[in-house]
């Protein structure tokens, strides 16, 4: 049989999640003998080539890209795992929701921000090639289904692991009290 | 403004707070005070009042943020509070708001350019028998209808005092009175009754006579009583619950306009067997235009030697009752939020235990009681237990009254034995072609005709006396449960996480489900969301699900037939709307499908 295929990504995450991914240090090993990696940040391969069998995104949706991406992996993959505070509410980008528009964002980044250095002309860097930022940042289970959510920021190595292997083996998962309780 | 007018203001305002004796916990009474006198309260007077009551500028504002009816900003010198429950839609509340914003010329939530009259919206008002209705500086206007709107703006852009504006004041409308609305003894022969025996034996005669409380809980009156006497204490106190708050409930109000007299017996009657020395009627701002009637009655009672020192003549029992105002608040009326609210502070509920039974009002011991549990308690101590147990069913004994309103002949107020079922109750209001009854308003239950042959008893379904008809031509998600689910979030104090975001996303859900792109995975969630409201501090939050819950268990049919089929995933996301802010600031054309 051949192995499950895997494929990961960051959206507007820190890459937290997959600093917890590779936080499973030796267990990598042992994952590579049980999966495959395809599109992930961990082998450096850049796009999907092949449909894959489960789809781990970390990070909500703040730009145009973010949602063209999020969209490929949902059509690539059999289950889609959002992985993160990020991933499942938002996170920490979202904190301009509601407090800031795209415009004032925007000003005070290239613009009115002490650190803003040669930018005497007032450019907001507009080039064709740059995703657009969205009016809000997004979780993910507003723009795809969502099939699994691993809490956690970031979710521990250990819980990623109990999730991949039972997700490999079918087996039913046991969830303890502190996956649950965050404060 | 010049310097004469800021300082003689600044008087003003000193002089309330001497009034108070610059008593920290009076702030509500100060900040109600200037509130009322200049409508709005300033920084200046926020600065004022935190200095004179050795406070800070912080916990000054803390309190007045909290409630609705005080203001940081200027709220019109005729300040209109409209009603937005959802009775008062179904009765056409529409038309009304419309009205006042074209007559008076600003939007909701504003106040006319001449600083003249404010428009704002407010929860329930306690009117629901006589919608829609508004509160105009404390004076409530009931049965507003286009015409009497026109006239009422005219009169304010014409300056006339608020008591000779013209429109419909309060009626009672009481249909159905029973043994607590009728009248047999004046307070003094109850008291006199009451204070000839002793304390133990006054709360042995409640727990005969198996009271339990009116408020909702439903609790043994005899023993919250007990509890309270048995906490060694220097001082205790005797609250009576008159926030009534519950969308729907306007029972308390009639007691209170109908039978004072009673109720501050009840209060009596309370102090003494918990030996209290004081007692605070805790009122909804929303009933302040009862305020003089009130102390009229408090007036005489102490002229009569029934409050006071060695009141109702009895050595040793010094009791009296004051009023103390709340700021439109719903949680309010949740016990431990109210004395945090009558000691000035925020209405949050407090962590318990302990139990206000053992810390209450200023960490004394204190019994929290609603309206109609005290009168019922001063009909007991007439009549005596026997009588009493000989009412209702053996495990709901009494009378109940119930605030009944909606698509019904006659709502008002209806005094029945428990035991009654809803179906008997439909007949005697005259509710025909009903779709559904909500049980204790929003945060009971709503139910279909399969339970109307359900008995009103707190062993089947219990009450805490709303009422209301839903007929069938009502949509029922669209105009009822979509309005408590708001009312839930403009209410809750936003201490729980649950509480405060959860309300919200039941609302995008339902909402989603109404404009037609619903999967049956949302209704799915939402129940299973039920689990997290239940760790929610206090009862608010533990049923502001309620609503939706309980429509998706008993009208299920409804959101399916609204409901996408074939399909287990919509999402409602539209990327060319959302990128549309950010490609005209970049001067961007966005691509095929906004991307
Ligand atoms: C959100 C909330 C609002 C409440 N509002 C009222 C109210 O308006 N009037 C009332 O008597 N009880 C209200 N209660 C119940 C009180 O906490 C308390 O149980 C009651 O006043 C006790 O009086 P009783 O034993 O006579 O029923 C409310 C409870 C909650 C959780
Ligand atoms: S449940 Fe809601 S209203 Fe009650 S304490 Fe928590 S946040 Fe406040």
């Amino acid at each position: 049989m051949n192995k499950p295929l895997i494929a990961t990504t960051s959206l507007a995450g820190c890459f937290g999640c997959h600093m917890s991914i590779m936080d499973l240090d030796d267990r990598i090993l042992q994952l590579i003998e049980l999966i495959e990696f395809n599109k992930s940040p961990i082998n450096d391969i850049k796009t999907l080539s092949k449909e894959c069998d489960i789809g781990i995104i970390e990070g909500g949706c703040a730009n145009s890209d973010n949602i063209r991406l999020l969209k490929e992996f949902r059509k690539n993959c059999r289950v889609l795992i959002a992985v993160g505070e990020c991933a499942i509410m938002g996170g920490l980008p979202a904190m301009r929701n509601n407090s800031a528009s795209i415009s004032e964002c925007l000003q005070e980044a290239y613009i009115d921000c002490v650190s803003v250095q040669a930018n005497d002309e007032g450019l907001i860097p507009n080039d064709e090639e740059l995703p657009m930022l969205l009016d809000q940042v997004y979780p993910c289970h507003e723009i795809v289904k969502i099939d699994y959510f691993i809490p956690g920021c970031a979710p521990r190595a250990d819980l990623i692991w109990d999730v991949l292997t039972a997700l490999i083996s079918g087996k039913k998962m046991e969830l303890s009290y502190e996956c649950f309780k965050f404060d | 403004m010049d310097t004469k007018t800021i300082k003689s203001e600044s008087a003003a305002i000193t002089a309330i707070i001497a009034g108070h004796n610059n008593n920290s916990t009076d702030l509500m009474d100060i900040l109600i005070d200037v509130q009322e006198r200049f409508r709005f309260i300033s920084e200046e007077a926020v600065g004022i009042i935190a200095k004179a009551i050795s406070s800070s500028i912080s916990e000054v504002e803390q309190t007045l943020s909290f409630y609705h009816f005080l203001s940081r900003t200027p709220t019109g010198k005729y300040t209109v509070y409209l009603n937005n429950s959802a009775v008062a839609e179904m009765m056409g509340r529409d038309e009304i708001a419309q009205t006042f914003e074209e007559e008076a010329e600003c939007e909701f939530g504003t106040v006319s350019e001449d600083g003249n009259i404010g428009l704002f919206h407010t929860s329930c008002i306690g009117m629901n028998d006589q919608e829609p209705s508004a509160i105009i500086n404390q004076r409530v206007f009931t049965s507003l209808s286009r015409k009497g709107v026109i006239e009422l703006v005219h009169a304010m852009k014409n300056g006339v005092e608020i008591d000779d504006l013209p429109g419909t004041g309060v009626r009672s409308n009481i249909i159905r009175p029973g043994p607590i609305l009728t009248m047999e003894a004046q307070p003094a022969e109850i008291l006199k009754k009451t204070v000839s025996r002793k304390p133990e034996d006054v709360i042995a005669e409640v727990r005969a006579a198996n009271l339990r409380g009116r408020g909702g809980a439903g609790f043994l009156t005899a023993m919250k009583w007990q509890l309270c006497r048995a906490v060694k204490a220097e001082r205790r106190y005797i609250f009576c619950n008159a926030d009534e708050g519950e969308p729907g409930t306007f029972k308390d109000r009639v007691i209170l306009t109908e039978r004072p007299e009673l109720l501050f017996a009840g209060m009596v009657i309370a102090g003494y067997a918990i030996g209290a020395a004081e007692g605070i009627l805790y009122l909804r701002y929303e009933y302040k235009y009862m305020a003089e009637h009130l102390e009229d009655v408090l007036r005489q009672m102490r002229e009569d030697g029934l409050l006071g020192k060695s009141a109702v003549a009895k050595q040793d029992f010094d009791f009296d009752i004051r009023i103390q105002f709340g700021g439109g608040s719903y949680v309010c009326g949740e016990e431990s939020a109210l004395l945090e609210s009558a000691e000035g502070k925020r209405g949050e509920p407090r962590d318990r235990p302990p139990f206000p039974v053992e810390k209450g009002y200023l960490q004394q011991p204190t019994v929290v009681n609603n309206v109609e549990t005290l009168c019922a308690v001063a009909k007991i101590m007439l009549k005596g237990s026997n009588w009493y147990r000989a009412l209702g069913t053996v495990e709901s004994t009494g009378t109940k009254l119930l605030s009944i309103s909606g698509d019904c002949e006659r709502p008002g107020v209806y005094e029945v034995e428990w035991g009654f079922n809803v179906n008997d109750i439909l007949r005697m209001v005259g509710a025909e072609d009903v779709q559904a009854v909500q049980v204790s308003g929003p945060s009971g239950t709503c139910i279909a005709s399969s339970e109307f042959n359900r008995r009103l008893a707190y062993e089947d379904l219990s009450t805490g006396g709303s009422m209301i008809v839903i007929g069938n031509q009502r949509d029922l998600l669209k105009d009822i449960v979509l309005n408590f689910t708001d009312f839930f979030i403009s209410e809750s104090c936003g201490s729980c996480v649950p509480c405060r975001a959860m309300t919200i996303q039941y609302k995008k859900k339902l909402e989603k489900i109404l404009r037609g792109n619903g999967v049956a995975a949302d209704i799915d969630q939402m129940l299973s969301w039920e689990k997290v409201m239940l760790v929610n501090r206090c009862g608010l939050g533990q049923t502001a699900a309620n609503p939706i819950l309980s429509t998706i268990r008993n009208f299920r049919e409804l959101y399916n037939s609204r409901l996408r089929k074939h399909t287990d995933f919509v999402s409602e996301f539209d990327l060319s709307a959302a990128v549309r802010e950010s490609c005209k600031i970049t001067n961007r054309i966005p691509g095929p499908g906004g991307g």
